[in-house]
C-alpha cells in the first residue's frame, strides 16, 4: 500500500477537520531558515517526500532548532541525506511543540469489522502500556467522548506535572475528523497521528501518515 | 431485518405441534432422548414421531413417513435423521405445512468438504421451501412458556425472561443450569449449531421484539460479517439489554476457536470497542454473563451510579467498597438527612457512613426500617444488601442439633427464619416500590441454598448473588447500560 508524504497526509486529514499546527513546506535550506522565522523559533525541521515513511528511524527529523543558523545547517544536512529512491523531497518547518504527554490516534482496517478509529496513550512506552481503544467508523460525538473515557490511564488526562488537563473536546474533534476522513475517502486504509503531543492541554498532531489503496 | 418472518420463529419457539424425525427406541440415542425431553417438560401440543417402522415410543404415535402426519397441525420438526435423508424429509415436512425445523443431525459444515456441500444444499433447500432451519449440528430448542424442551441434552429450566442463543450448545446447558440453580428463568434458548441458515443475530433480532423475552444472552466465537453483526446487534441492544460473551478473546482462545467453530479473530480491543459502541453488555465469563442477564431480567435499571451498601458486618462492607471503587459505580457519601434519619433508628456504634454497617445493632424491625430509609432516599440510585441468612444459618444448626425443639429452640428457629424471609421480601418490595435496583448477596445462596434468606430471594423471583463482588459486577453492567442509553 502506498503512503502519502507527511505534508499530503496532513492536507488530506485537514480537509476533514483534523487540526494541525501551521507549518511550511519549502525546497531549500535558505527557504527553511526564512520559514523558521515566520512560524516562530524554536522549530522542528523534517525531510519529506512520497517515498519517505520512516523519518525518525532514518534520522530525518531535527528537533528544537533555536536559531536560523541551526535551521539552515540542519536543513542542508537533511537534503544531503536524501536517497535516490526517495524521489522528490522537500523540507517541513514547524514550530517546536512541547508537552510531557503524548497520545496516538489513527484509522485502522480490521479484517472483520472494517475501518476503525483508534485512540491510545503514546510515547516511548506506548507499546508496552497498550492502553488503546477502538470504535468502528463512523463515530458520533458520544462515541468519541466514551473513547476518551475508555483509556485506562485517566490520570494522564487530568492536571499533570504543572500542565492543565487534556482538552477533551479538542481530542474528540481529532477522532471525529479521522472518522469523517475515513467515511469520505474509502481509499484510506490506515492513518496515524503519532504523536499527538499534549501542549498546554491541547492535543497537537505533529506527524501524520496516511496509507491509501491504489 | 431478519430474513425470517416472525411467524417462522413462532413455529420454532411456540409450535402447535412437533414431530421428531428419526425416533429410536434405544434410550441412549438422540431420537429417543429428544422425544423423552419433550414429554418430560410437559409439552401440551400435538406430538408425533417418525421412524423406519411405525409403532409407538413412550406412548407417542410413531409413523413410518411424514406423509402420514395430519395436515396443518404440526409447526416444528426436530430432526435426528442422518444428513443424507434430510432433504427429502424437509420437502415432505413443508408439504404438511411445517414452518420450522431444528436439525440436531451432524455431518454438515463441521464434517469436511462433503459436509460443507451438504450444508450449502440445506440452506438452499430451506430458502426454497420458505422454512426456518435451525442448526444443523445443534443441541436443540427450549421454550418454557410453551413448555417445550426439544433438545438432546438436559436441563429444562424454569420459565423466565432470559432469551438465549449460543454458537456452542454446551453453553446453552450451562446458562440453563444456572437458571435451574438460581430460579431466574429462561424464555427461549436455542443452540445455533453450525448456524447455516439462522445466525445468532437472527435469533437476537427475534428476541428483541419477543414479548416473552426481557433480556437477550448470547455466546459467540466468530463473527463472519462484522459490520452486519454490529448493525444488527446494535439494533437489538437499542430495544433490549443484550449480554454477550465472546470466546477467543486471547491468542490462546483464538486458536481454540479456530478449531472449534473455524472462527477468525479480530483484535479483541476492536471487538470490545464495537460492543461499547453498540450498547452490548460484554461479560468476561459465563457466570458473569448469566448473572448480568438475570439482573437485567429482574431488577430495574439504576438512574445513576450512587450506590449504598447496607451490611450487618464490617468486613463485607469494606470489600464491597473496594469492588465499587473499581467499577463505574459510586460509593456515594451518605446524605446528611439520611444519616440523621438512620441515627434515630440505630445505636451510636453504627458506621455513620457508606457502607452502612449496622455493627450488630439490629433488633426486630431494624433492617426493614433502615432499608426503606436508604432505598427511598432520592440521592440513592442503588442498594446492595449484605448479611442475609445469618440468623437462619444459626437456626439450621439449632434445628439439626441435639437440643431441638426444647429450651425455646423451636420458637427462636422459627423467628430467625421468618426474619430472613422478611428481609428478602422487603428488599424486593422496596425495589419495586421505588423503582431502584436492590441486590442481595450472600455465599449462603450456594453453600446453603435452602436457607430461608436466599430461598425467599428466589421466591421473590430475583437472583441472590453468591458474593458482594458479583453483585457489584452485575450492578455495574446495569449502570453502564443505563448510561449508554441516557447519552444517546
Amino acid at each position: 500500500m502506498p503512503t502519502l508524504s507527511e505534508a499530503d497526509s496532513k492536507a488530506l486529514l485537514a480537509t476533514h477537520g483534523v487540526a494541525f499546527p501551521p507549518e511550511r513546506k519549502v525546497p531549500t535550506a535558505d527557504a527553511a531558515a526564512a520559514a523558521a522565522e515566520q512560524v516562530g523559533l524554536p522549530v522542528v525541521v523534517k525531510l519529506g517526500g512520497d517515498g519517505i515513511a520512516h523519518k525518525t528511524e532514518r534520522g530525518l527529523v531535527r528537533l528544537n532548532l533555536a536559531d536560523v543558523e541551526a535551521v539552515r545547517a540542519a536543513a542542508a544536512e537533511l537534503l544531503a541525506a536524501a536517497r535516490p529512491d526517495d524521489g522528490e523531497v522537500h523540507l517541513l518547518v514547524a514550530p517546536m511543540q512541547r508537552g510531557n504527554r503524548e497520545l496516538i490516534a489513527g484509522l485502522h482496517h480490521d479484517e472483520q469489522f472494517g475501518m476503525t478509529v483508534m485512540l491510545g496513550v503514546g510515547g516511548v512506552l506506548a507499546e508496552a502500556v497498550a492502553d488503546v481503544t477502538f470504535r468502528l467508523v463512523p463515530i458520533t460525538e458520544t462515541d468519541a467522548a466514551e473513547m476518551i473515557d475508555d483509556l485506562a490511564t485517566q490520570r494522564l488526562l487530568g492536571d499533570f506535572r504543572g500542565e492543565p488537563a487534556v482538552d477533551r473536546g479538542a481530542l474528540a474533534a481529532v477522532l471525529l475528523g479521522l472518522s469523517r476522513a475515513s467515511e469520505a475517502d474509502p481509499s484510506i486504509v490506515a492513518a496515524d497521528l503519532n504523536p499527538l503531543i499534549v501542549v498546554d492541554g491541547a492535543p497537537v498532531a505533529v506527524d501524520a501518515l496516511v496509507e491509501v489503496a491504489r | 431485518m431478519s430474513r425470517h418472518p416472525v411467524e417462522a420463529f413462532r413455529a420454532l419457539f411456540e409450535p402447535r405441534g412437533v414431530v421428531v424425525a428419526g425416533v429410536s427406541s434405544h434410550p441412549g440415542k438422540f431420537g429417543f432422548v429428544s422425544l423423552h425431553n419433550i414429554l418430560a417438560s410437559g409439552y401440551e401440543g400435538t406430538l408425533y414421531g417418525t421412524a423406519r417402522e411405525a409403532g409407538e415410543v413412550l406412548g407417542v404415535p410413531i409413523l413410518d413417513s411424514i406423509d402420514a402426519l395430519p395436515d396443518g397441525e404440526i409447526d416444528l420438526v426436530f430432526v435426528c435423521t442422518p444428513a443424507g435423508a434430510n432433504p427429502g424429509l424437509l420437502r415432505a415436512c413443508a408439504a404438511k405445512g411445517i414452518r420450522a425445523a431444528f436439525i440436531a443431525s451432524a455431518g454438515y459444515g463441521e464434517a469436511g468438504e462433503e459436509g460443507q456441500r451438504m450444508q450449502a444444499g440445506l440452506v438452499e433447500l430451506a430458502d426454497e421451501l420458505g422454512m426456518l432451519v435451525a442448526g444443523p449440528n445443534g443441541q436443540g430448542v427450549v421454550s418454557p412458556p410453551a413448555r417445550l424442551c426439544a433438545q438432546i441434552v438436559a436441563p429444562y429450566p424454569p420459565a423466565g425472561r432470559i432469551g438465549i442463543a449460543s454458537q456452542s450448545g454446551n453453553f446453552i446447558s450451562s446458562f440453563m443450569n444456572y437458571a435451574v440453580q438460581t430460579g431466574v428463568g429462561v424464555s427461549r434458548a436455542v443452540s445455533a449449531g453450525n448456524a447455516a441458515q439462522v445466525s445468532i443475530p437472527d435469533y437476537l433480532d427475534f428476541y428483541a421484539d419477543d414479548a416473552a423475552t426481557g433480556v437477550a444472552l448470547a455466546y459467540v466465537e466468530g463473527v463472519p460479517d462484522g459490520r452486519a453483526f454490529f448493525d444488527r446487534t446494535r439494533a437489538v441492544a437499542a430495544r433490549k439489554p443484550l449480554v454477550l460473551v465472546k470466546g477467543g478473546a486471547t491468542a490462546g482462545g483464538q486458536r481454540a476457536a479456530a478449531s472449534h467453530t473455524g472462527s477468525l479473530a479480530s483484535d479483541d480491543r476492536v471487538f470490545d470497542g464495537m460492543c461499547r459502541q453498540a450498547g452490548i453488555t460484554r461479560a468476561a465469563t459465563i457466570e458473569e454473563a448469566y448473572e448480568a442477564a438475570a439482573t437485567f431480567a429482574t431488577q430495574p435499571l439504576p438512574k445513576g451510579p450512587r450506590t449504598v451498601v447496607l451490611t450487618t458486618a464490617g468486613g463485607w462492607g469494606v470489600v464491597t467498597a473496594d469492588a465499587i471503587a473499581r467499577s463505574s459505580l459510586e460509593l456515594t457519601a451518605l446524605p446528611d438527612d439520611l444519616r440523621a434519619a438512620l441515627d434515630e433508628k440505630l445505636p451510636p456504634r453504627w458506621s455513620r457512613n457508606n457502607p452502612v454497617d449496622l455493627a450488630g445493632a439490629e433488633t426486630r424491625d431494624t433492617i426493614p426500617e433502615v432499608m426503606e430509609l436508604i432505598v427511598g432516599h432520592p440521592d440513592v440510585d442503588a442498594v446492595i444488601y449484605l448479611g442475609l441468612g445469618i440468623q437462619s444459618n444459626q437456626a439450621a444448626l439449632m434445628r439439626g442439633g441435639p437440643f431441638y425443639p426444647d429450651h425455646g429452640l423451636e420458637r427462636i428457629v422459627d423467628f430467625h427464619e421468618r426474619q430472613d424471609a422478611r428481609y428478602a421480601t422487603t428488599a424486593a418490595e422496596l425495589s419495586e416500590r421505588f423503582d431502584k435496583p436492590v441486590l442481595t448477596a450472600t455465599e449462603l445462596a450456594i453453600t446453603h441454598p435452602d436457607n430461608a434468606g436466599p430461598a425467599a430471594v428466589r421466591a421473590s423471583g430475583r437472583l441472590c448473588y453468591p458474593s458482594a463482588n458479583r453483585a457489584v459486577t452485575a450492578l455495574d453492567h446495569l449502570w453502564r447500560r443505563a448510561r449508554h442509553l441516557a447519552v444517546r
